[in-house]
Formats: structure tokens, C-alpha cells, sequence
């Protein structure tokens, strides 16, 4: 039962990461219904940035670790908020009305080029995080040992939901959004600068999976160039598993794919972890491809 | 405009290219040969049908793993495996897209992401007791050929462009025919196709089974030229290289070929770059798509015997 | 004897019903309209006929054999061809090849024989490329055979996508809106075209909003509003009848 219990939560932390970054897929989708293929490689982007002001700047050593941490949280995501609204500038708005399968090659591209870059500018070995800054207290939850850490890290990625949710639902800009991902033809007639929303949605999105980047890196304590390929392609799992362009669907795909995947992990077999994303992936593909949240709309012909 | 001359030179380059070359030079080309190989197979569904597969390395190691396995375990001639190792990845295709190829291109290409990720997988874990786990497979033996054993990288040289020219025939044909056309249809509109009476369904899975056969066929030259075959080699990055050889090639197969050799033969002769190789190729597929987005060498128009223009008709 | 028969035919998108138990037949050899306000579902029922949607309930029949919920190209084949509302040509291939791909279902050649050109595919391919220049030069378009179907202005991309539908020897010919977008004089046109597919012994179902259209060429109107058959018959007959007159009464298309 403490095993079980155990799991779970490590399952709850790494979905609501999954989640952060699932809120980007499903942003951009929402508003384009372009998969941005690169989305996972701004997550690696986050991590490293992270790793780079941590310790290159030596912010830890300036100040308290909780308030650099906290900083460099709020750098982080505003630095790969920019590279996300330049990628969509410099990638996918010339295709804007061309192909959509254009545009999916092109995000391809964007992925395949940051990953390379990454590797080139740091190298192709793993780096690790200054360890001090996981926070290694425990906490007693009904009887058992919790590292802090996991609840830390699940707090920090429901607050930035909630943060995003009240965005949506309670602001004029989050209503523009709302708007132009039912119609974006209709939404610029009533006066929406569809353009502005979609840079909106790249500074959110890519902001979010930054974070996520630096919360794996201080989770795991380990990154590497490659990783946004696993992540990226789990947190898109969650997003269609919760029914793509569905805000609440993409924070539910990711919890549920987290524990899933932890309980697959502790439970049948960990060799196979990462076969039980992509098994979950083409299974909601066949059974219900518009996930647990998505509506069912009629094929226009 | 005609492209004959393109052939022509290519033909004579590739034909002449083993006696300019030392020995090293001569393993770089059978290695760009398998790549022109694995790329002909899946331009016949992603360039001509437009079915956005990114697992095609998948089909490649189901078909190395067949002849390496019925070569060591059950001491098969390597021509022998050919046949079953083509058969193998053309019935796993068969029956992994049964149930996913009618999604949409984007949610096709993250599903054929998963499963070449599961097959890797899967062999790592030495699914079956057979595959050797994360080492793989040692021992395979030389193919012979009649008699004759091929060893050498001159020989393997002109075993893997003789195939890629007989494949080039074979899908010239293809192309030139009511199941190229229903392929383009498709590629074009799969709606209207099947408005019109193309089984769409059939002729992708047609498609995707064709193409991953050969795919097949290409591992089992891969498994005999080096020997040892192990899950590493059919990475997912190995597919998305494939898969950007044939977008960027436009569809035509003289076009696969010059971008076979642009993004495999290039970065081999720009050492001091080839680290940056993948980053250049992330960069063209971007630019492309951009400024070019049909490609570098889309097909020509098929031609077809007109009637001489009659007296009288409208201008 | 009719050749298309709808009995009770009902689709429902969400909870919207957008054909409500409709019956009615098409007898071989006629011309029939199927007309109704924008809305209608008349593109619905059409759909219904051609595979593309499966109705929830009722059943169709063609040629007395049930083809309810058939796959389109199934349906292509037992011998029903269609054009699209929306203009849905293969763009960028030659305009003869779009004529080839409504040829495609009434050849046989398979993977092999298409691979190696056997004689067998050689003279039938020879056969399906003359039988559609026959089609283009049936709709007057031979001299733009070479060209690429986008480059064909609108009128005769309509016609384009009438000789694919005949290269595939359709005993029932469903036209969607065939003058959408002409002008008078294609229009007129168009009128003798349908004469002369009617010549040729097969059946015509049509979708149009061009009354003088549907007067000239039609025998048999179906009339329809929010899904629901509101009358049937004679086109003379129908425009007296109240209750089509009522459902046209404020819609766009008020050319009586």
C-alpha cells in the first residue's frame, strides 16, 4: 500500500510536468491545429537555460536558493516565452495559409534545428544539477514519508494551471483566445487581431514548457539534449489523451498519463515505461481519437 | 524539360563512382545506396500517396532481424531470408496501419513515432527470447550468390545500386500506371478519390505494405554488410532522416536520389560539419517548406499518347 | 421501375436531424430535382446516396440492390458516379488524369502487372486513356486535356468533374449544384449537356438553385425543408403547390 501510495504521487508529480507541457500542444493546436513538433525542444531549452543561470551566473550563490530558484523560474519561462513567439514568426507564420502538412514538416524542422542547437552550443554529454537546490525534506502524509520535492513539484504545476485556467476563463485577452480557437475567420471580423492572440499563445505555451524544463531538472537532477524527443512526445500523448485543444483535458491527460506511467513502471515492468505512453497514444488514436474531454464534431466535406 | 540527362549522369556517376573510391569510400556509398534504398520505399507512400509515415526504420528492423535471426539461429542462406525478411516487415505493417491509417497526417506521423519507438523497444527487451536484447544480433553471415561470395565493399557496392536501380524500374512502373495515379489521387484528395471509385483505404495500405516490404529488403542487405545488427541502429532519428530525404526531395525518384546524396553523401565530405548535419537538415526542412514547399524535384507530369489535333477544332 | 429508391432515410448530426424519414425514388431513364431552401439537407441526402455519410436509419436501394451504409467507392463501382458541391478536382495532375481517376474503378490491372507494364495493363491502359478523351471531348474539353485542373476556369472545372463522373459508366449521374457559379451562356450550355447525358440512357439526380435550370431539364421535382419531404411531382404541378411556395417564400433563391 505505501508502494502504491508512493507511486502515485511520484506519478502526480511528473503528470502535472506532462500537463505544463501539454497545455502548450494544446494552446497552439486550439488556436493553428498545428502539432508544434519543436514544442518539446523549448522544454529542453528551459531546462538548460535553467541550469545555465543556476550555475554560470551563479545565482545560488548570490541568493537564498528558494528565492534564486524562484527567479530564475520567472526567467526562464519569460526567455523560452520569446524563443517560442520568434519561432512561430520565423516557422510557421509564413505558412499560415499554406498546406497544413506544410506546416507540420516545418515544426518538424524547428525540432530537429533546436535539438542540434542545443547539443552544439552545450554538448552532447548529460549535465547535472547543483543538488542543494532539491529541497530534501520529507513530509508525513497519512502514515508515510513523502519527499517534499514531489509535493513541491505537483503544487508548483497546479498553481501555474490554475494561474492559466482563471487566464482563460476570466480575461478579455483569454476570452480573444477562446474565440479564435472556435473560429479564427469569425474572431477577426468581430475586431480580434488574430495575429496577437497567436503570438500570445507562443509566448503561454512555450513560457509553461520552459518551467516544466527547469522543474525536470530539479526533480530529476539530470538533463540532456535529447529529452524534450520523450517528454514532448508524452505531454502530447496527455494532450490528446484529454482531447487536444481542450485546456482541462490536456491537465487531466497529463495527471492520468503520469500515474499511469508510474504504476505501469512499478507494476509490470520498468523496461517497458516508455512503450506504456506511446501504447496509451495509439490506443486513444484508434478508440476515441478526440480524447476524454473533446466533442465529437460531424467531418465536413 | 527533360530530366534524361540528370539520369544519364547519375547513372554514369554511380556506375563509375567504385573506381575513384578507396575502400573507405566505397563502405560511405553502400551505406548511401542503403539509405536510397529505404528512402525509394517510403517515397512510394509518403511522396506519392502522401501517407506521413515516421517509423519506416521500424519495417528496416523487423526485415534485419528476420534474416539475422533465420541466418544464425536457423542457418539460412542470406538470399534465402530475403524473400521472408521482406514478407515479415510487409505483414507487420500490414497489421500495425490496419487499424490507424485513416487518421489524419499529423496524428498518423506521432502514431508511426510511437510504434518505431515500441518496436525499439521491444527489442531491447529481447521480445521473443530472440532478438539479443540491447546487444542485438553478432554473426550473420556474408551473402552468396550462386556460388559467389559477396565480402568485399565493392561488391556490396554494386549488389545495393543494382537493387536501387531495379527498385527505381519497379516503382517507375508503378508510377506510370492506374496505381500510381490512384496513389497521386489519394496524396491530392482522399475524399474525392474515393468519390470517384479509388478504394482509398486498400491503396494505402497497398502503399504502406509495399513500401515497408522493401524496407524489409533493404535490412537484410544492412544485416549481411555489417554483420552485427543491434536496436540502436533503428532509432527513431533514423526515421526522421528518412523522412526528410523524401519530403525534401519533392517525390521523384531522381530527386530522392540527389537528396540522398545531398543530406546522407554530403555531411560525409563535410566532416569538419557533420556534427552540425542535423541541425542544417532541421534548417532546410524549414526553409523549404517556406520557399519551396513542393520539394526540390517533384515528379514531372505523366505523359500520354495524344490524338494529333484535328482540323477545324477550337483554338 | 425505379432505379434509386430512399425509404425512411434519416440522418442526424448531434442532435440536429438533418434528413427526417425520407423516401422517394428515381425512375431510370429521368431526370430528377432534388430542390429545397439553403439548408435543406438536400448535400445531406446526396452524401447519404454516395456512402459518404451512413444514414441512422432507413435504407437505399439502387438497381433493387441495398447499398445503405456501402463504402463510396463500393457504391462508385455498383455504378452510381457523383460530383462535389464544393469543386473537388485533383488540382494538380492534368486534367486527363482527373477524367482517368473516375476510370480507375472499371480497371483491373493490380500491383504486379502495374509494376512490370504487362501487355494485358498496357492495352488497358491504352483503352482507359482513349475512353477518357472521349468523355473530355464529350463535355468539350479535349483541347485542354494536358493542362492542370487548376488552371481550368470555374464553368469548366464543373464539366471536368461531369466527365470524371461519366468515365466511370454510371447508370445514375448525381449532380450537386452543376451551374454553381456559371454564367448564362454556360448555363445553356449545361442545359444541353444533361439533355445529352439523358440521350445516353443514364439517370440524372440533381441538386440546383437555378430554377430555369430545373424547369428545362427536370421531369420529377423532390422538394425539401429542414430535412422533410414538403412535396414531390411535376415540376409545372409543384408551382401552384402552397406549401412550396411558403418554404421559398423569404429564401435567397427566389428565382421562380
Amino acid at each position: 500500500m505505501e508502494q502504491f501510495f508512493q507511486q502515485l504521487l511520484n506519478g502526480l508529480a511528473v503528470g502535472g510536468i506532462y500537463a505544463l507541457v501539454a497545455l502548450g500542444y494544446t494552446m497552439v493546436y486550439g488556436v493553428l491545429k498545428l502539432i508544434n513538433f519543436a514544442h518539446g525542444d523549448l522544454f529542453t531549452i528551459g531546462a538548460y537555460l535553467g541550469l545555465t543561470l543556476l550555475a554560470s551566473w551563479n545565482l545560488a550563490g548570490v541568493l537564498p536558493p528558494a528565492v534564486a530558484v524562484l527567479a530564475v523560474f520567472v526567467m526562464v519561462g519569460l526567455l523560452v516565452a520569446l524563443i517560442g513567439v520568434l519561432l512561430e514568426r520565423a516557422a510557421y507564420r509564413p505558412l499560415r495559409g499554406a498546406n497544413r502538412l506544410s506546416a507540420v514538416v516545418s515544426a518538424l524542422g524547428a525540432s530537429i534545428f533546436f535539438e542540434n542547437a542545443i547539443m552544439l552550443i552545450y554538448g552532447a554529454r548529460v549535465y547535472v544539477y547543483p543538488d542543494f537546490l532539491r529541497p530534501d525534506f520529507t513530509v508525513d502524509l497519512f502514515g508515510v514519508s513523502v519527499p517534499g520535492v514531489r509535493l513541491l513539484i505537483l503544487g508548483a504545476s497546479v498553481a501555474l494551471m490554475l494561474a492559466l485556467s482563471a487566464f482563460i476563463q476570466r480575461t478579455r485577452m483569454g476570452a480573444a483566445i477562446r474565440a479564435t480557437a472556435i473560429d479564427p475567420g469569425a474572431a477577426r471580423l468581430m475586431g480580434i487581431n488574430v495575429d496577437r492572440v497567436i503570438a500570445l499563445v507562443f509566448l503561454i505555451g512555450p513560457g509553461l514548457g520552459g518551467m516544466a524544463g527547469l522543474m525536470v531538472g530539479i526533480y530529476y537532477g539530470q538533463i540532456d539534449f535529447t529529452m524534450g524527443w520523450s517528454y514532448g512526445l508524452k505531454a502530447f500523448t496527455a494532450a490528446i489523451l484529454g482531447g487536444i485543444g481542450n485546456i482541462p483535458g490536456a491537465m487531466l491527460g497529463g495527471l492520468l498519463l503520469g500515474v499511469t506511467e508510474a504504476l505501469a513502471a512499478g507494476y509490470v515492468a520498468m523496461a517497458w515505461k516508455d512503450a506504456v505512453a506511446f501504447l496509451v497514444l495509439i490506443l486513444i488514436l484508434i478508440i476515441r481519437p478526440t480524447g476524454i474531454l473533446g466533442e465529437r464534431t460531424a467531418d465536413k466535406l | 524539360m527533360s530530366r534524361t540527362p540528370l539520369y544519364v549522369a547519375l547513372a554514369v556517376v554511380i556506375a563509375g563512382l567504385p573506381l575513384v573510391c578507396n575502400a573507405y569510400w566505397t563502405d560511405v556509398c553502400v551505406m548511401i545506396g542503403l539509405y536510397a534504398l529505404l528512402s525509394l520505399s517510403l517515397n512510394v507512400m509518403l511522396g506519392q500517396a502522401g501517407i506521413f509515415n515516421m517509423g519506416h526504420a521500424a519495417f528496416f528492423a523487423v526485415g534485419a532481424y528476420t534474416t539475422a535471426i533465420l541466418n544464425t539461429v536457423c542457418h539460412w542462406s542470406i538470399f534465402l531470408t530475403m524473400l521472408p525478411a521482406g514478407a515479415a516487415a510487409g505483414l507487420f505493417a500490414l497489421a500495425v496501419a490496419r487499424p490507424i491509417i485513416h487518421l489524419r497526417g499529423d496524428y498518423l506521423l506521432i502514431v508511426t513515432i510511437g510504434i518505431v519507438e515500441i518496436v525499439r523497444i521491444a527489442l531491447i527487451n529481447d521480445v521473443f527470447g530472440l532478438t539479443g536484447g540491447a546487444n542485438g544480433i553478432f554473426g550473420i553471415s556474408r551473402p552468396v550468390f550462386f556460388g559467389f561470395r559477396i565480402v568485399k565493399g565493392l561488391q556490396f557496392y554494386y549488389l545495393v545500386w543494382g537493387m536501387v536501380g531495379v527498385s527505381m524500374l519497379l516503382f517507375y512502373g508503378l508510377w506510370r500506371s492506374r496505381f500510381g495515379r490512384a496513389l497521386n489521387y489519394i496524396k491530392e484528395d482522399d475524399v474525392a478519390a474515393e468519390g470517384c471509385g479509388v478504394n482509398v483505404t486498400g491503396y494505402k495500405l497497398a502503399a504502406f505494405t509495399l513500401g515497408a516490404a522493401w524496407a524489409g529488403i533493404a535490412g537484410t542487405v544492412y544485416a549481411a554488410k555489417m554483420l552485427t545488427i543491434a536496436p540502436e541502429s533503428f532509432n527513431f532519428m533514423e526515421s526522421v532522416i528518412l523522412f526528410a530525404v523524401v519530403i525534401l526531395s519533392g517525390g521523384s525518384q531522381v530527386g530522392v536520389l540527389v537528396s540522398v546524396f545531398l543530406f546522407i553523401g554530403l555531411p560525409e565530405l563535410l566532416r569538419e560539419f557533420s556534427e552540425a548535419r542535423m541541425l542544417i537538415f532541421g534548417l532546410a526542412m524549414m526553409v523549404m517548406m517556406i520557399w519551396r514547399p513542393q520539394g526540390l524535384l517533384p515528379p514531372l507530369p505523366r505523359r500520354y499518347a495524344m490524338p494529333p489535333p484535328q482540323e477545324g477544332a477550337r483554338p | 421501375m425505379s432505379l434509386l429508391e430512399l425509404t425512411d432515410v434519416t440522418k442526424v448530426f448531434g442532435g440536429l436531424v438533418a434528413v427526417n424519414d425520407l423516401s422517394f425514388s428515381v425512375d431510370e431513364g429521368s431526370v430528377v430535382g432534388l430542390i429545397g431552401p439553403n439548408g435543406a439537407g438536400k448535400t445531406t441526402v446526396f452524401n447519404c446516396i454516395t456512402g459518404n455519410y451512413a444514414p441512422e436509419r432507413g435504407s437505399i436501394r439502387f438497381s433493387g440492390e441495398n447499398i445503405t451504409g456501402l463504402r463510396p467507392h463500393r457504391i462508385v463501382e455498383l455504378g452510381i458516379a457523383r460530383t462535389f458541391q464544393s469543386i473537388r478536382l485533383f488540382g494538380r495532375l492534368p486534367v486527363i488524369e482527373n477524367v482517368l481517376a473516375g476510370r480507375h474503378c472499371r480497371m483491373k490491372a493490380g500491383l504486379f502487372a502495374c509494376m512490370l507494364h504487362t501487355p494485358g495493363q498496357r492495352r488497358e491502359e491504352r483503352a482507359a486513356v482513349a475512353r477518357s478523351l472521349e468523355e473530355l471531348s464529350f463535355v468539350g474539353l479535349t483541347d485542354q486535356a494536358e493542362a492542370m485542373a487548376h488552371a481550368l476556369s470555374y464553368g469548366n472545372q464543373r464539366l471536368l468533374e461531369i466527365a470524371r463522373a461519366l468515365a466511370s459508366d454510371p447508370r445514375l449521374l448525381i449532380l450537386d449544384e452543376p451551374a454553381g457559379g456559371m454564367n448564362d451562356q454556360e448555363t445553356a450550355a449545361l442545359v444541353e449537356l444533361i439533355r445529352a447525358i439523358r440521350g445516353r440512357g443514364i439517370t440524372i439526380l440533381l441538386i440546383e438553385h437555378d430554377m430555369r435550370l430545373v424547369m428545362q431539364v427536370c421531369e420529377k421535382l423532390v422538394v425539401l425543408e429542414h430535412g422533410t419531404l414538403i412535396a414531390e411531382g411535376e415540376p409545372a404541378a409543384l408551382r401552384e403547390n402552397p406549401a412550396v411556395i411558403e418554404a421559398y417564400l423569404g429564401a435567397d433563391d427566389d428565382r421562380w
